[in-house]
């Protein structure tokens, strides 16, 4: 059976990526910062699906700690999926650089620092597949939270670069672009019912795609023209909008 | 985040400001933070008992924790529905102790409804099951309880309507099954007289249900389709299913796309409907064996079938009457029948003993059915009150939107017990929902 790693697995997000992989008889590997409240998530994957499952320390804050992370893994997963993510507070961050420098860490640094060990890993192996979840956010800056969605940008950049190296050594890498979703993330935010997607439609979306080794994937179609549309506004018109 | 809320009934519905979480310590944080709120499942109780300005959604705590599959014994986190349930222990052998009409519920809320079956005068209720369970209090502590320990707790929390604490994790027995099969026997019964003595001939039969319909009247008052039924054992398949005796029933699922306009339910539509419900069966008693699923759920077959009454939503009425009491099942149906307020097929089942201190159940009638709402509707309820009182009988809080205090409390002889253990283990009225405070379980 294969196996997959999820990275930062205590979110909606993870849980349903994990209980997808799961169905599809995969074992799974879940990885976060306190793995004592994964217990729950566990069992259950073991009982719902037949896998099995590990639970593994892993803080995408503790750069130094990541290679040894990937060195304890047993087995080296066929696919690692990098969930973790934190939208932190606009205003907040505006003026205090704690949240800021945690919002750009934990997005872009993390993810690089993480990312950047099992590539060597899956490039030695000449196979692997490594899936990234950035975010719409990061297609273009915008007032209501442009340090999420810059180091979401620095993310999607990293994935782009990271999929053209890896392809000539036969590994594959995808990026995910999620729109709304509804998640505990998001409960504060007001979002549109008919452009937001659940956490299920991640984890298909995410399959999906592993499966067909898509390049960049949107969850919800329309995300895609919606961001053209975006990209396209010129920049003197762009920066009158309140977005 | 604030969105507008509304359980089966689609009756009443509020802006509610809804919580959810994945993790014990995501919960506590919500208890810590929020005012009063009231634990909220799937939404499928019908009228107000889950509906409060803040609610917390247990659905995204669904875990399994442990599943003994040679002891029938499962553990889990409280916001799991039976379906989920059903897809993970039917396949191993094994089947829900007690289900109500719907498997879109989920097992907090079987608790906090404390559901019967049509196996209650065999099974008992939901809670009979229960072995032990977890509640998180309103003052952030996690107490255990059993029918054995913190007795008061456990009682009042099985048809407690949340009042207590959030049920986290939860361990019940289930039933052991050979096939996901149902051997049924459906018997047309001509009025009133012949469903309620079909009813006593087949009491040996694990699951009985009558759909009754309630607008005839004369010599054909009361006509039913009484629906009897047994787990099919192997030798009871043909030799297609025995290949696969456990099998889980394919997921085939419409939706019921709007709300219908609220005329379109009429005396007429729904004399019509019921008519043809009756001759369906065109001979007097039909055996077959079936899936689980039509037997226990024909509805969830349709997503949003209550949509089918139109947009200002409908009531259930559910009510049991003391086996003494026959003569009030006959006026309520004929005020009902008078009254041409139009339900579809009532459903019409007689309860074994019991004797909780706040779960609905107890020995006798009970008949359930649904009402649009529209003008008078309220009016007419409460009189109907006062007949099920007048006959020593009682409401359904799960299916309740709009009963009296005073009919809550006419009809629970030991309420003033569940209110003291409501005030020992939630002083505060953490916990509390538009129907605790109209129902003056909550004081303000």
């Amino acid at each position: 059976m294969p196996t997959a790693l999820i990275l930062g697995a205590t979110s909606d997000m993870a849980i349903a990526i994990s209980r997808k992989f799961a169905s599809h008889k995969y074992n799974i590997q879940l990885a976060a910062r306190k793995t004592e409240s994964l217990q729950a998530l566990q069992s259950d994957l073991q009982i719902r699906y037949g896998v099995e499952c590990s639970l593994h320390e892993f803080d995408a804050l503790k750069y130094q700690s990541h290679a040894s992370f990937f060195a304890q893994l047993d087995p080296i997963p066929d696919v690692t999926i990098c969930v973790f993510g934190y939208l932190g507070e606009a205003n907040k961050a505006r003026t205090d650089w704690q949240e800021a420098a945690r919002i750009i860490q934990t997005n872009y640094v993390g993810g690089v620092s993480a990312l950047d060990r099992v590539a060597d890993i899956y490039s030695q192996k000449k196979q692997g597949t490594i899936v990234g979840i950035s975010s719409v956010a990061g297609e273009r800056g915008r007032q209501s939270n442009y340090h999420y969605g810059s180091a979401k940008a620095g993310f999607t950049a990293y994935l782009s670069g990271l999929r053209n190296r890896l392809y000539h050594e036969g590994v594959h890498v995808v990026t995910v672009q999620p729109g709304f979703v509804y998640t505990r993330m998001t409960e504060n935010l007001q979002l549109p019912k008919l452009l937001t997607g659940q956490p299920a439609d991640v984890a298909n979306t995410v399959y999906n795609a592993v499966l067909n080794k898509k390049n960049v994937v949107y969850v919800k179609w329309f995300w895609r023209w919606i961001m053209l549309i975006i990209r396209s506004i010129p920049e003197f018109m762009f920066k009158k909008l309140k977005m | 985040m604030k969105k507008q809320i509304a359980n089966w009934g689609n009756y009443p519905m509020m802006e509610s400001d809804e919580k959810s979480f994945a993790f014990d310590e995501q919960l506590k944080e919500v208890i810590r933070k929020e005012g009063s709120l009231i634990p909220r499942g799937n939404g499928r109780c019908y009228g107000d008992a889950s509906l409060a300005d803040v609610t917390v959604s247990t659905l995204k705590y669904d875990k399994i924790l442990s599943f003994n599959t040679s002891d029938g014994i499962l553990e889990c986190q409280s916001g799991i529905t039976l379906d989920q349930v059903l897809e993970v222990i039917v396949p191993k052998g094994w089947f829900l102790p007690v289900t109500p009409g719907t498997k879109f519920i989920t097992v907090g809320g079987a608790i906090a409804s404390d559901v019967h079956g049509k196996n209650h005068h065999v099974d008992g209720c939901f809670s009979h099951h229960v072995l032990e369970m977890d509640i998180l209090l309103g003052n952030g502590e996690t107490l255990r309880c059993s029918p054995s320990f913190n007795t008061d707790l456990f009682e009042a929390t099985c048809g407690g309507m949340g009042l207590t604490g959030v049920i986290t994790r939860v361990r019940f027995s289930l039933k052991k099954i050979e096939t996901s099969y149902i051997r049924q026997k459906q018997v047309k019964a001509e009025n009133l007289d012949e469903v309620l003595r079909l009813f006593e001939e087949y009491k040996h039969y694990t699951y009985s249900v009558a759909w009754i319909d309630c607008l005839k009247k004369g010599k054909d008052f009361g006509r039913s389709i009484l629906i009897l039924g047994e787990h099919a054992t192997v030798s009871d398949l043909d030799e297609s299913k025995k290949k696969d005796p456990l099998k889980l029933p394919k997921k085939k699922q419409i939706t019921f796309p709007f709300n219908l306009p609220w005329w379109i339910l009429n005396t007429f539509t729904v004399k019509a409907f019921n008519f043809l419900y009756y001759h369906k069966n065109t001979k007097k008693e039909i055996n077959n064996v079936v899936s689980y699923e039509p037997f226990f759920y024909p509805l969830d077959a349709i997503l949003h079938w209550n949509r089918g009454y139109g947009s200002k939503g409908f009531i259930q009425y559910q009510f049991v009457l003391p086996l003494e009491a026959r003569n009030g099942l006959v006026e309520i149906m004929k005020r009902i029948s008078d009254a041409g307020l139009g339900s579809f097929l009532a459903v019409l089942k007689v309860f074994g003993k019991q004797d909780s201190l706040i779960s609905f159940p107890k020995e006798g009638y009970t008949l359930a059915l649904d009402f649009p709402v529209r003008k008078g509707l309220m009016e007419f309820l409460d009189e109907l009150d006062q007949i099920v009182l007048k006959y020593g009988g009682r409401l359904y809080m799960s299916k309740d939107a709009r009963m009296k205090p005073g009919v809550l409390q006419a009809g629970y002889p030991r309420l003033q017990q569940f209110k003291n253990i409501i005030h020992k283990y939630n002083p505060d009225n953490k916990l509390r929902s538009i129907q605790s405070d109209r129902l003056l379980l909550t004081e303000n």
